[in-house]
């Protein structure tokens, strides 16, 4: 069934799957993993919409996508810099022990 | 048929990135459910976004987790759950969000609409002639995102004790 109903079914488990290992899990680098699973998701319903959409030659859909995956690396890049840093100053990468700015 | 057997194995991966227990095993799942997504992209016709999520994904941000993963190993206090203690109410707030999005998408308009036809193949020169002119703006927002990005990542991770000694 590859039809537009299924990419978007594909699409909102992927994003649960996602947002579940962000906010379940203890680990700072699953975090991160389970945003770039929400984010390819989100790439999944543009190249869907673009194909099945009324104008596929105009390219909108895959030009958003292109950009999306730029945007995506650099977010990965600077997100790692950080649970690198937070690392170094903590020695440790669970989200439950950093919690010094914690009201 | 493609699709649903490309559609399991990425939701497979995806599932067993987030439930495994050691940090390498994970991104080993993560990067079979990427390539899963690839393969679908394809499927759909979508040939130049495709290969560029092979080659980012798989190939680029899978190795900048595993190094991250080598470069912060726990120290022997390693916690006895992989659950963070906030957990009933983020698989509360993940049930919630599963089932609005896909109740919306059985009540709307697509759902049980048939494929359509194919698309002619998006040529290479298209998506050339269509970055260089229509886009050409966002293209180069995007580059200077990219150097900046990279700058800033340096600069976080640089060790700044050693650099002074």
């Amino acid at each position: 069934m590859t039809s537009l109903a299924g990419c978007l079914l594909l699409s909102a488990i992927l994003f649960a799957v996602g947002l579940a290992g962000a906010l379940v899990r203890r680990s700072a680098i699953l975090v991160l993993i389970g945003i770039e699973l929400m984010l390819n998701a989100a790439n999944l319903n543009f190249i869907a919409f673009w194909r099945y959409g009324p104008n596929p030659e105009a390219l909108t859909g895959m030009m958003f996508v292109i950009f999306s995956i730029g945007v995506a690396a650099a977010e990965a890049a600077v997100g790692l810099a950080l649970i690198i840093f937070l690392y170094r100053n903590k020695r440790t990468t669970d989200i439950d022990r950093v919690n010094s700015m914690r009201g | 048929m493609l699709f649903s057997i490309f559609a399991i194995l990425t939701v497979a991966g995806a599932v067993a990135a987030m439930s495994f227990r050691n940090l390498v095993h994970s991104v080993l799942a993560l990067t079979f459910a990427f390539a899963g997504l690839a393969a679908i992209y394809l499927l759909l016709g979508a040939q130049f976004v495709g290969l560029a999520q092979i080659l980012v994904y798989v190939g680029a941000v899978a190795i900048l987790i595993v190094f991250a993963v080598l470069l912060t190993r726990d120290d022997g206090t390693a916690p006895r759950s992989i659950l963070s203690s906030s957990w009933k109410e983020s698989a509360v707030v993940v049930l919630l969000v599963f089932g609005v999005l896909a109740w919306t998408i059985s009540r709307s308009l697509v759902f049980g609409q048939g494929g359509g036809s194919l698309p002619r193949d998006v040529s290479m020169q298209e998506i050339g002639n269509a970055l260089m002119q229509r886009f050409a703006l966002p293209l180069e927002i995007v580059g200077a995102l990219l150097t900046v990005a990279m700058i800033g990542a340096v600069t976080i991770a640089v060790n700044e004790k050693e650099e002074r000694r």
